[in-house]
């Protein structure tokens, strides 16, 4: 019954992962709009393409701010 | 009806402007789709049908020329570094998905933008650029040429980004979520049949794991509530959150001596699920409509930058380092930006959205003029001679309101409630822990503590949030935006309601015309609307609006005397159009109040053509929905013309008032106020801002809702008016669910102290109760809000 113990520390710190995740994904502002990833992600990026490493970068330094 | 133009939709009319066998309604529109063609981004129009947006055509010319001023620049930039800049631009053209798709790829329209990404919500473009090959005015001149004209006012120049709160709420939401699983998961055992088998030292360490994690609930996520419950006993005040606070830290307490004492594993799972109940109450009801605003002031309707004449040359200056005594420059459709004399060319100016009155003034050299104006021909020379936030206009806006609006916590039927609730409760407490105290002493702390933790009133603090919430989100699907819940709770007081007339019970922009004379067969009114399509002057654009007819004529020797009429020829003919005085010659006095267009065709005087106001759809019934239950007030800028009219729709008994300046409103409403009557004041332009700010309650009636709005409480669609009584009446329904909700709410209180009382609180029953109670009242309010809201609606 002892593995009890050990079962809750590591249920713990797997939540505590989730939470870690989800304070990160509210501090980099994806909760703020959720309707246009929604769309984007329906768009043929046929253009941009040569963009799309910048963009992620870009989207970064937009949130930090 | 002709053919829908492909970029914007609308009926291109008889004659479409084609291109490449397509039809547009009109150039601009026609300019933007070979734009777009030639830089082969027509997805835009796969993604939606007609996605596009109608701007009125005119030059853009220079008015983006203060992008280039390194003041504004600077203000204007998010960041700006090794050649990279990054902007944020308002565009409330912004609304569907092809405008999502556009403007994240102005990269293909011009290389010198590197990404640019849309907020949808909040209607915003960010675009990162290379500065050396593209500027900030020349991004605007292309969002513009594309028809997503950005919004560039001072106030989006003043960075102080809100929108932290909601950030902060959502991770107190997350946290606590996350505390109230594992604590659930822990009490498990508790919650089973069989869990007492389990071994001591299961149950302790169980205990301790929720203590520690429940830790940062009470100290950091529920830290709103004891504050505010601080802050209103030192205004001695009970409020709802005393109760709430109270409820938590017996919670806490309660349960960390269980857990140390070795005792039990405590109540930290109806602490978490209590406070995670009360965030997610939070949240739901303060979703806000992040792309409206609700609180702007002149700064938002006044040009960022202004002409300045200095030395014979033209040089482009923000306005506020305008000081009295400079010379500026005012173009045709520009705004006067303070109190002025005019010192060259003819002053014809549009105060319209500052006084109501919607026909033009002249104005020669030598005579003031005011802020707020706009001027309508050609340029104007004028020598500033008050400050900005001197001007008669800002003085009225910056007028400090009265009336306290902050929220006044006694009103608040809650906070009501809660009083007496708080009080009781206490008692309670108190009686049952004395009455435990004398029989059996042992358990009178835990009577004490267990009244205290089954009465926080959880259920009671969500019945508002979430009835109001979803009554603002109801209304808001129909067209009406709330600024905050709370204007429920005000809508349903309001014993008099205020009226502005131009704009507001009337169309701003549609006319009722009516010819007097002769009959005009149809040759003459195309020749008619042909001469005053070249006319800006507001009535010429109304007769141009009104006329029938799609072919136009070449006009030639084209003449307007501002202030007095249009004139010019016509395959030989020659028209004039314009004021008696400039039509007949004759310079008597007018007896007529109506608006009166004359004309002269040819060799003789047709007749005139009378204008009224057109009053908007449904307003009958909404005045006599209304009058039922308040006393309706007109007041109005403009002259008594329609004063029969308006009688006869308001009834005998209605006070109007006629000719009443901005102050005179203002001054109005605070004497009705005096009166000891809740005021509601529903108006449309800054003319009516002062009385907006000062009335109990402000509505404000926008055709576009996300253009220039004074601030106010409500913005109403204009379309929607028609429905004004129902959300009147809907707001009664609303207070009513709520009230029925508290009862709810009291009877599981009732039922849960009965057991508190009786020393017989356990751990587990609290786990119960405590969410039972709470969602389901939850889920009665906001399933009766949208019924009834349906049912009111529907009829």
């Amino acid at each position: 019954m002892s593995v009890i113990f050990i079962l809750v520390i590591i249920g713990v710190v797997v939540a505590g992962l989730f939470l870690v995740a989800f304070i990160w994904a509210v501090k980099t502002g994806q909760y703020e709009d959720s309707y246009s990833p929604s769309v984007r992600i329906l768009f043929d990026d046929h253009k941009k393409s040569e963009n799309s490493e910048s963009e992620s970068t870009e989207k970064k330094q937009n949130d930090k701010k | 009806m002709g053919l829908p133009c492909i970029h914007c939709g609308e009926d291109c009319g008889r004659n479409p402007v084609m291109w490449n066998d397509k039809p547009f309604c009109c150039h601009g529109c026609k300019t933007v789709y070979q734009i777009l063609n030639q830089s082969e981004m027509k997805q835009y129009y796969e993604i939606e049908k007609m996605p596009g947006i109608r701007v009125e055509t005119h030059d853009v010319g220079d008015k983006y020329a203060f992008l280039d001023l390194e003041e504004v620049k600077e203000k204007l930039l998010d960041f700006s570094d090794s050649g990279r800049g990054k902007v944020t631009f308002f565009v409330p053209g912004i609304h569907c998905a092809s405008c999502i798709w556009l403007l994240e790829n102005l990269n293909t329209l011009h290389p010198g933008i590197i990404h640019s990404s849309v907020n949808f919500p909040k209607k915003e473009n960010y675009i990162t650029f290379k500065e050396d090959e593209i500027s900030l005015r020349q991004i605007a001149e292309l969002l513009a040429s594309i028809h997503y004209v950005p919004e560039i006012t001072l106030d989006s120049l003043d960075k102080d980004k809100r929108g932290k709160s909601d950030k902060t709420l959502l991770l107190k939401i997350g946290i606590t979520g996350f505390v109230l699983m594992n604590v659930m998961f822990y009490n498990i055992p508790e919650y089973l049949p069989g869990g007492e088998f389990l071994g001591e030292k299961f149950i302790g360490f169980f205990g301790w794991m929720s203590l520690i994690v429940s830790i940062p609930v009470v100290v950091y996520c529920s830290n709103d509530y004891f504050l505010s419950a601080i802050k209103s006993m030192k205004h001695k005040i009970i409020s709802i959150d005393l109760p709430i606070a109270l409820g938590i830290t017996t919670l806490f307490l309660q349960s960390a001596y269980d857990v140390i004492s070795g005792t039990g594993i405590g109540y930290l799972d109806s602490l978490a699920g209590l406070v995670f109940f009360l965030l997610i109450g939070k949240w739901y009801q303060g979703k806000t409509y992040q792309a409206l605003s609700f609180e702007r002031d002149y700064k938002s309707y006044f040009p960022i930058a202004v002409t300045k004449i200095e030395n014979d040359k033209e040089k482009v200056i923000l306005l506020e380092k305008l000081e009295a005594g400079d010379h500026i420059l005012v173009r045709n459709m520009e705004l006067i930006p303070a109190d002025s004399v005019l010192i060259k060319g003819d002053g014809n100016i549009d105060y319209s959205f500052v006084t109501g009155e919607s026909l033009p003034v002249l104005k020669h050299s030598g005579e003031p003029v005011f802020a707020g104006g706009r001027q309508v021909g050609s340029a104007i020379e004028l020598e500033i001679n008050k400050d900005i936030e001197q001007s008669y206009l800002t003085q009225l806006w910056n007028q400090d309101s009265t009336s306290d609006k902050s929220d006044s916590k006694l009103n608040d039927l809650v906070n009501n409630v809660s009083q007496y609730f708080t009080v009781i409760i206490l008692s309670i407490a108190a009686a049952a822990g004395i009455f435990w105290l004398f029989n059996d002493p042992s358990v009178a702390l835990f009577a004490f503590t267990s009244v205290l933790i089954v009465a926080c009133p959880c259920a009671l603090a969500l019945t508002v949030p979430f009835s109001f919430g979803s009554t603002m989100r109801q209304f808001g699907r129909k067209g009406f935006y709330l600024k905050k819940a709370e204007v429920i709770e005000k809508l349903h007081q309001v014993t008099t309601i205020v009226f502005d007339k131009t704009g507001t019970i009337t169309h701003s922009k549609a006319m009722k015309i009516e010819f007097i004379g002769d009959d005009l067969d149809e040759e003459m009114i195309i020749m008619i609307k042909s001469l005053v399509r070249h006319s800006t002057h507001p009535l010429s654009a109304a007769l141009f609006q009104n006329l029938e007819g799609e072919n136009y004529y070449e006009v030639e020797n084209f003449i307007e005397i501002p202030a007095m009429g249009i004139s010019g020829e016509i395959n030989g003919v020659k028209i004039n159009v314009g004021s008696r005085k400039f039509v007949t010659g004759k310079d008597d006095k007018n007896e007529s109040l109506k608006t009166e267009v004359y004309v002269y065709y040819k060799d003789k005087i047709l007749g005139l053509f009378q204008m009224e106001n057109r009053y908007r759809e449904g307003l009958p019934e909404v005045i006599k929905s209304l009058k039922s239950k308040n006393d309706l007030h007109l007041i109005t800028g403009d002259n008594e013309s329609e004063k029969a009219n308006l009688e006869k729709l308001f009834g005998a008994d209605t006070v109007l008032r006629f000719n009443q300046s901005p102050t005179d409103k203002l001054e109005y409403i605070q004497e009705l106020r005096k009166q000891g009557k809740s005021v509601l004041m529903i108006g449309d332009g800054l003319n009516d801002a002062g009385a907006l700010n000062e009335s109990d309650v402000g509505i404000t009636i926008a055709d576009d809702i996300y253009h220039f709005s004074p601030a106010c409480d409500a913005i109403l669609e204009s379309k929607r008016f028609k429905d004004l009584h129902k959300f009147m009446k809907f707001t009664n329904t609303s207070l009513n669910i709520v009230k029925v909700s508290f009862l709810i709410s009291f009877l599981y209180n009732i039922f849960g102290i009965y057991f508190a009382v009786a020393g017989l609180l356990t751990p587990v029953f609290a786990a119960i109760l405590m969410p039972i109670s709470s969602i389901s009242v939850v889920a009665f309010a906001t399933f009766n809000v949208s019924f009834f809201s349906k049912r009111t609606f529907m009829e």
